[in-house]
């Protein structure tokens, strides 16, 4: 059925993204693939891999953006303008319109834990969820006319096959600046709902109504260049050195 | 949005059957007329080859029979639920009217109400889409009803002339219609070229609070499901002359030719060969109109994902 949970769901499972800390190296991007071509379902084929014109489905990009604050287009004047790297992947959300527009029953809501998926045995390919997600957050496979979606790599996370430190997705497993968190965003508790409490975590595009799971950690204020400038004229400051340094100085300077 | 051909075309011809089948349940036309059975039939063809042709979409076709299941979420469904039960009085009415020549008012009523609730879920697939915010208006609903009637009004009057029946009143329906349709339409544009952005790359990405926020690198280098689904792009360079075109083709030719064969049989003029050939020519100007301004819905929508891609 592709009506949501009558009630929200108690649990909710999703990621907490840390666009401070994200260094853009794709390393989600790639890992996600590779885990969710080969497990469930269809895999998530390319067109013309080996051609000009490469594309495929992919549950999970990142996307760079510039951002310039206000008067910040001469560098130095009003703040710098920053290169932030933002993954984006499904935001599992509460109010997910991908989730009532689909006319099969292929695209469901779990109300255990919130996870958003779709049922590729009744799947039609009709894209209509896909146009209903303001993120882009669904990619159709077409070589098997099927939507796919992250999945919150719902075959790793209650996987008892693996070992326990391998059961988050694998975006987060992977990446190595650790920009990537898993956790129940239901539960104040715990780890990921702390760190978007203290933090201040954003919703994206709150205004299109869909209550997403997934939050953004926004970027932490950054030390201007003119701030910096004046910690230079310390490298050649040696009048705290005692000890050995201190007589080194003293006799470099008289060399 | 990228304008499928498939979609494009069932939009316009099933828009076109319904709209004639909805025109015929309301019993103008002589059920007697052999151009009235033949227009029956062309009803259900067009609902039918625009109904086969939303198929040619999908990726799993063969599993089309399960998008009747979840009418009570999603409108795509409420449509083709209601597209099945509307062919059962469509049929009926056909029957009567094609094998006993008769027309029986109950059933071609309910035929009408169900032909134009299917335009409606129709509608209400693109209007209740918030993340294409050109569409997400009622207007949108009004413009297919007003569409789907003119030109349903406009084949059933060419119909009716051919049939020799007195179509003066039927013809007054298709101006007024065609004048309704464009002032909505027209209204619905305006809004469309005042729009301003629900969703903005600031906050797509909730970097607002930092600055303007720009795209500086695609995800990737070449184009993605997203940027060839959402990303289309072609039309806006020549919008507004296929907007003009629209206008012209869809709405003032065939009111121009509706209102000369109205004056001509007004004044007394016998229906004849020269007026069944300008209402058809008018009904063939309309439908390419109509391709027109559904390929414009689709190409000037801009959808919501495009702020991630600099779109």
């Amino acid at each position: 059925m592709t009506s949501l949970p009558a009630l929200p769901t108690a649990k909710k499972l999703g990621l907490v993204i840390d666009l401070d800390v994200c260094v853009g190296c794709h390393a989600c991007v790639v890992n996600c693939k590779e885990w969710n071509t080969g497990g469930y379902g269809a895999a998530l084929s390319d067109q013309k891999p080996y051609g000009a014109d490469v594309s495929g489905a992919w549950l999970n990009r990142v996307h760079s953006f510039e951002v310039v604050p206000e008067g910040g287009e001469v560098v130095g004047e009003a703040g710098e303008a920053r290169i932030v790297h933002f993954p984006k992947s499904c935001l599992h959300c509460e109010d997910a319109p991908c989730v009532t527009v689909c006319p099969t029953g292929a695209s469901y809501k779990r109300a255990e834990d919130g996870i958003v998926l779709v049922d590729e045995e009744k799947c039609i390919g009709c894209g209509l969820c896909a146009w209903s997600c303001p993120y882009g957050a669904r990619e159709m496979d077409l070589a098997a006319g099927v939507m796919k979606k992250c999945t919150l790599c719902i075959d790793r996370i209650y996987n008892e096959t693996i070992e326990e430190v391998d059961r988050q997705p694998a975006c987060v497993r992977t990446c190595p600046a650790n920009a990537r968190h898993f956790g129940d965003l239901g539960d104040p508790s715990s780890v990921v709902s702390v760190m978007v409490a203290e933090r201040g975590g954003i919703d994206l595009m709150p205004e299109q109504g869909t209550r997403p799971v997934n939050k953004y950690l926004p970027p932490r204020p950054r030390t201007s260049l003119a701030a910096c400038a004046s910690q230079m004229a310390k490298g050649e400051d040696t009048s705290g050195a005692t000890g050995f340094f201190a007589w080194l100085d003293g006799m470099l300077d008289r060399i | 949005m990228h304008p499928a051909a498939s979609i494009i075309a069932f939009t316009v011809l099933s828009g076109l059957g319904y709209g004639l089948a909805a025109i015929l349940g309301l019993g103008l036309l002589d059920p007697a007329a052999v151009a009235t059975k033949v227009a029956h039939i062309a009803a259900l063809g067009l609902i039918a080859g625009g109904l086969l042709s939303s198929t040619l979409h999908l990726g799993n076709p063969q599993r089309a029979w399960r998008a009747f299941s979840q009418w009570r979420s999603s409108w795509l469904s409420r449509e083709g639920v209601l597209s099945v039960l509307a062919f059962v009085p469509l049929t009926v009415s056909a029957w009567l009217c094609v094998i006993e020549g008769r027309y029986w008012a109950p059933i071609g009523l309910v035929g009408s109400v169900l032909s134009l609730a299917t335009v409606f879920c129709t509608s209400m697939i693109y209007a209740s889409l918030k993340s294409v915010q050109a569409w997400h208006s009622r207007l949108t609903t009004f413009c297919y009803l007003l569409f789907a009637l003119a030109g349903g009004a406009l084949l059933g009057s060419a119909f009716g002339v051919a049939g020799g029946g007195s179509a003066s009143l039927l013809l007054f329906f298709v101006l007024v219609l065609l004048i309704a349709a464009w002032a909505v339409k027209i209204t619905w544009l305006r809004n469309l070229d005042s729009l301003q952005p629900l969703s903005t790359p600031e906050s797509a990405t909730g970097l607002g609070t930092i600055g303007r926020v720009r795209l500086f690198e695609r995800p990737h280098v070449t184009e993605n499901y997203l940027t060839n689904e959402m990303g289309f792009r072609v039309a806006r360079k020549h919008a507004a002359k296929l907007r003009k075109l629209a206008l012209l083709l869809g709405g003032l030719l065939p009111g121009a030719l509706v209102f000369l064969v109205m004056a001509a049989l007004l004044a007394g003029a016998e229906t004849g060969a020269v007026a069944i050939l300008a209402l058809v020519a008018a009904v063939l100007s309309h439908v390419v109109g109509m391709l027109t301004e559904r390929w414009l819905f689709f190409a000037e929508a801009r959808h919501a994902v495009m702020n991630y891609y600099g779109g």
